[in-house]
């Protein structure tokens, strides 16, 4: 069962890649979805074995590496934080899966996307399971494969292919740190593996690392490369981009799972950074910020999917700084509802895009509600959980992770509690201009396509109803057990917090306003949306004009592509071309061709002495004895 | 003495050499001649191949020693002899040797059309060459093997090449012969203190430290120019570039080990000293060929050129992990090796089938090849990925190794060769995307053929190996575990030593 639940989406990828052309597409595509589901049959039935038994467990496979005292194997790592999210993905992956069976069902290559669905999702519970930094790598590297495979998938699109490469070396700039983190790691620990990690934190915390405690230098290390993953202010340029791949992609990679993959390392981690408070302090306020700045840039964005885009940019901020201030099992919790109200955002957004016959501006949209009913409500009940409007899930996880900042200590906590405050209030607003531009008012699209504005059909309505539940209801179901009073039976050790954090305890003793005060922003964002779309629709037009540099730098993302392509990519580029054109061809290459050079010339003189006649020689001769004879007669020299 | 119980090594060296005495006297029309010059090649290659598998079963994994020895005297009075035996750092790279050269003659199979025998002769010279290379444990037998694999290289590239194939022929010839000759003075003087030329008793050698110095610089002329390191690293291009595809197969499999591998027999264990010395020199010009090398790449037009950059950038992270001296840092350094030899070899292999089609290495000549060739987009998406070391892939143990190793050294260090990380992932995509993705341009582009049976057999084998080193490269760190691990405890052991004596 526990190596079902990770294994089987790997045998659907291969039978859906290798085999796909042989079995033809019906067969492969539902291979892998038949496979996906056996896996999430697995996966819950760990959950309810290991969350609520109290029973982890972990299975060894083989040895991977053992390299003087380097020793790491492949294993599956079953604790309560691992059942958490590998139930999430593979009942996430199914319904994603299943949607695309209808949402890809005009493509040419379909046992190809299916082939990299599943192996992204295998890869994605090959990092969740892992019981070491080294194969947390492996799927953490798989992940970024199969996103850069899946986001390039249409690789006659320029913009995809651009936007896979992107994601991919941003990631990899993060990857970097990564793999420094974990060379530390080991010189400091021993070992790269989890268990025994945790038991030498006692010695570890005074060792030193260049003057700095080891342990903050290897939380700042691993936080980096979390960043990446996460799309954390500063490597979030990949995240927008990416949706250049289908929806579905973006809801399984860029909503639910990938993405969090950098939440899960720092929730995995807990027992080291717990003891690194500088960096915590970091995570926090960058955490803070994210949210903040992808919540403003997501108010002014056209496109429907890249609104989204911000919006989980912005959530991940959320979960970072509730991170940052200790409360990990918030993080979780945040990442959990998340999973499920995001991707159904992303879904039902599939939807509106597959039935305005793959238009994508809101711009253009508008006047369909009547016309997609079924997606409308989907929306709604994504757009209400993510905007944290009471009793939908988002409400129990925003609502605490705003609780725990506010019981926070620092500056730093005071800071993600403010940016967390504006950032609910900018979240709310923005979900519902989205909403009212896309389905309210006139139709903007050309009546051709107004006229093949049609339902989607069922087998992907099924796949929004059941992310529906799980976004209305996941929420209140959970919340006793991931955060409230029984957070230490369920998280049973898999996240520790120090003995003197008690951020668990203090988020729940609040004054009362604070718990409150979400949802009144929430509420204001949502009537703020009516008033500028609905009601009276010049305001935007004239706030834009009013303050047009400051719309401009929103619209344009804070300028940050344009920024890294001044002093990253172009520098680059012209670096390279200098270090060959200069550096290898006139330069390096220069010495030995110019001594050939030379070579040829100094011969071509020595070839005019040899003229062949004879006087010549004589003379040389002579004038040589003479030289000799004088030298010897008059002792010059001696 | 001899686990086989019969000759092996010298079988395994000099067996290609007689598949190339018997092409000599193949006569008759050109047609057949080709064939069976074809035939006899693959299978001498093969048979050689099969008899060094040997190795892979037969060899001791517990011990540090030589093993399948062969010795006979020669001239005892100079201390000079014929040794043969393999440990656990070159049993593998005869392995790569004797894998490598049957797929080399299979990807020639059609590529190569004219002086077939010649090719043919030149290819079995050159695995004689490289085996007898890595098994020699006499210097005097090691230097004319590691010089002897220049000629039928000069020729494979100078007669098979590209238009430039002079210039390069003799560019990599007099680059590597300048260094070579230094290396051979060093050679004297190590036989002249110590009377004899049998390797393993050079280990008993204790050499003054400023001597220590000459030598290490005299070698360091030999090897780092057929790593090769920056700066001297230029003629690879070139090579690569003009030489067959099979040409640069062998060349970036297992000529470009030589020089790394004569660190790891020659300059470690005898000059312990002089390499503490010198690391931080090795390392500042590893890192600058890691860096300046993939950037370079970056601006590659011409496949070929790219990939060769990108070998020197990957022998910078070899030459930090060998002087590193730890034992993650050296294991690493010899796995990279090994695998840098696979998937480079494979790269190249795939820039051959494309090369073969349209006859062109021009980057911006292709795009969209993976619509009309799908099966060949996998494996060269697989190669890349190996080249940008995914974990799970042959490149990534390696250089995750040898990171770690570097970091123990010195961070910075780690942080330069990390830096290669984004780097190679730049210009590897980079290139990826402009040859295999976005639209089909051209139209003489839309009739290729996908891969043909024969070169998926090419390319199987080169497959399995990646995955097999990435998923579980337990099997290959066994065979040198021990020996990295008495390597670096004699290191450490020569290092105490004036330390205690200054006490």
């Amino acid at each position: 069962m526990f190596v079902g639940a990770v294994f089987l989406p790997l045998l659907g990828s291969i039978i859906a890649g290798l085999f796909g052309r042989l079995i033809g597409d019906r067969a492969a595509q539902w291979a892998t979805v038949i496979c996906m589901a056996l896996a999430a049959f697995c996966g819950l039935s760990s959950f309810a074995q290991v969350a609520w038994g109290h029973a982890p467990a972990t299975v060894e496979i083989v040895t991977w590496l053992d390299v003087g005292g380097l020793q790491f194997s492949w294993a599956l790592r079953y604790d309560t934080l691992s059942v958490v999210m590998v139930g999430m993905v593979t009942l996430a992956s199914t319904m994603i899966h299943l949607y695309s069976v209808g949402y890809m069902s005009h493509d040419a290559t379909i046992p190809r996307f299916f082939s990299y669905l599943s192996l992204f999702t295998f890869m994605m519970l090959m990092l969740v399971t892992a019981d070491n930094l080294v194969q947390l790598f492996f799927g953490w590297e798989g992940i970024g494969l199969a996103s850069y495979l899946l986001i390039g998938y249409w690789y006659e699109k320029e913009s995809a292919n651009r936007a896979a490469m992107k994601a991919f070396i941003v990631n990899r700039v993060g990857d970097l740190f990564f793999m420094l983190g974990m060379a530390l790691t080991f010189w400091t620990f021993g070992s790269v593996e989890f268990g025994t990690i945790f038991q030498g934190i006692e010695a570890a915390q005074q060792v030193t690392f260049a003057g700095y405690p080891v342990l903050e230098v290897i939380a700042l290390l691993l936080f980096l490369g979390a960043m990446g993953k996460s799309a954390q202010i500063g490597l979030h340029t990949w995240l927008p981009d990416a949706m250049e791949g289908p929806t579905p992609v973006s809801a399984l990679i860029h909503a639910a799972t990938l993405v969090t993959a950098g939440v899960f390392l720092m929730a995995r981690m807990s027992p080291v950074i717990e003891y690194a408070p500088n960096v915590l302090g970091f995570i926090t306020v960058i955490g803070a910020t994210t949210a903040l700045f992808a919540a403003s840039v997501g108010m002014v964005q056209n496109d429907i999917k890249r609104v989204i885009a911000y919006s989980t940019c912005s959530q991940l901020g959320y979960m970072f700084f509730a991170i940052g201030v200790g409360a990990y099992q918030a993080a979780v919790f945040h990442l959990f509802t998340h999973a499920f109200f995001k991707a159904l955002l992303f879904l039902s957004a599939g939807s509106v895009i597959h039935a305005m016959s793959d238009e994508q501006d809101i711009r253009k949209m508008g006047g369909i509600w009547k016309k997609i009913p079924i997606t409308y409500a989907m929306f709604w009940i994504g757009s209400l959980a993510l905007a944290g409007v009471p009793y939908f899930a988002g409400y129990y996880s925003k609502d605490f992770v705003l609780e725990a900042a506010f019981a926070g200590h620092g500056w730093t906590a005071k800071y993600a509690f403010i940016c967390g405050i504006l950032a609910a209030f900018l979240t709310a607003f923005y979900s519902w201009r989205l909403i009212i531009m896309t389905f309210h008012g006139k139709p903007r699209a050309d009546h051709h396509t107004m006229e093949h504005v049609h339902e989607s059909p069922a087998v992907m309505l099924i796949p929004l109803f059941v992310l529906a539940l799980g976004a209305l209801f996941t929420g209140a179901y959970f919340a006793e057990d991931f955060v409230g009073h029984h957070w230490q039976a369920f998280w049973n050790g898999s996240i520790v917090n120090a003995p003197h954090n008690h951020i668990m305890h203090d988020a729940h003793e609040v004054p009362g306003w604070v718990p409150v005060a979400p949802t009144i922003v929430g509420v204001l964002g949502i009537a703020l949306a009516y008033l500028c779309y609905m009601f009276v629709p010049s305001i935007p037009g004239k706030v834009a004009a009013a303050v047009p540099g400051l719309y401009r730098f929103l619209l344009n993302k804070w300028y940050f592509d344009e920024l890294y392509d001044r002093i990253f990519v172009q520098p680059a580029r012209r670096l390279a071309q200098v270090l060959w054109k200069t550096g290898d061809v006139k330069i390096i290459d220069g010495m030995p061709n110019g001594a050939a050079r030379l070579t040829v010339q100094a011969s071509g003189r020595m070839v005019r002495l040899q003229s062949g006649r004879v006087a010549n020689y004589a003379f040389a001769m002579i004038i040589g004895l003479v030289l000799f004879v004088s030298i010897f007669l008059f002792g010059v020299g001696r | 003495m001899n686990a086989a119980g019969f000759p092996l090594l010298s079988l395994l060296t000099f067996l290609p050499l007689l598949g190339a005495g018997i092409l000599l006297f193949v006569r008759g029309e050109e047609q057949a001649v080709a064939a069976n010059a074809r035939w006899t090649a693959l299978w001498t290659s093969l048979i050689t191949f099969g008899l060094s598998l040997i190795l892979w079963f037969q060899f001791d994994k517990t011990t540090a020693d030589f093993q399948f020895v062969e010795r006979l005297d020669w001239m005892p009075e100079f201390g000079l002899g014929y040794h043969m035996g393999v440990d656990g750092i070159s049993v593998l790279f005869v392995l790569l040797s004797t894998a490598l050269t049957p797929l080399c003659i299979l990807s020639s199979w059609e590529a190569i059309q004219s002086r077939v025998r010649e090719y043919m002769i030149a290819f079995l010279v050159l695995e004689t060459m490289m085996i007898g290379m890595f098994s020699s444990l006499d210097m005097v037998m090691f230097y004319i093997f590691f010089e002897g694999v220049l000629i039928p290289m000069f020729l494979i590239i100078g007669v098979w090449g590209g238009a430039r194939r002079v210039y390069a022929a003799y560019k990599l010839f007099l680059y590597t012969l300048l260094g070579s000759l230094l290396m051979l003075l060093a050679l004297l003087a190590l036989w002249y203190a110590a009377g004899t030329t049998y390797i393993p008793a050079l280990f008993e050698l204790r050499i003054a430290p400023h001597v220590q110095v000459w030598l290490f610089l005299a070698f360091f002329a030999s090897f780092a120019v057929k790593v090769p390191m920056w700066p001297v690293h230029t003629w690879l291009p070139d090579a690569h570039v003009e030489a067959p595809t099979a040409g640069s197969v062998i060349l970036a499999g297992v000529l470009l080990k030589m020089g790394a591998y004569g660190f790891l027999r020659f300059s470690l264990p005898l000059l312990p000293q002089a390499v503490e010395w010198f690391a931080p020199l090795i390392f500042a010009l590893s890192v600058i060929a890691v860096v300046y090398t993939s950037l370079v790449a970056l601006a590659q037009e011409d496949m070929k050129k790219l990939i060769a950059y990108s070998s020197v950038a990957h022998m910078g992270i070899v030459t930090i992990g060998i002087f590193t001296m730890n034992h993650q840092g050296i294991s690493g350094a010899i796995f990279q090796m090994l695998s840098h030899g696979v998937v480079s070899g494979a790269l190249f292999l795939c820039v051959g089938v494309l090369y073969d089609r349209v006859h062109s290495r021009e980057i911006l000549r292709y795009g969209g090849v993976a619509k009309i060739m799908p099966v060949y987009a996998a494996v060269f998406m697989l190669f890349t990925m190996g080249s940008v070391a995914l974990p799970g892939t042959a490149g990534f143990p390696g250089e995750f190794l040898v990171i770690v190793g570097a970091w123990h050294a010195n961070p910075w260090v780690a942080f330069g060769a990390a830096l290669g990380m984004i780097l190679g992932a730049a210009y590897m995509l980079w290139l990826y995307r402009r040859v295999i993705f976005s639209r089909i341009t051209r139209d003489d582009l839309r009739v290729l053929l996908d891969l043909s049976p024969r070169e998926v057999v090419t390319f199987a084998p080169l497959i399995v190996l990646t995955l097999w080193m990435g998923l579980y490269p337990s099997s290959f760190f066994s065979f040198f575990e021990v020996s990295v691990a008495a390597l670096v405890t004699r290191h450490e052991a020569a290092m105490a030593l004036p330390r205690l004596a200054g006490m």
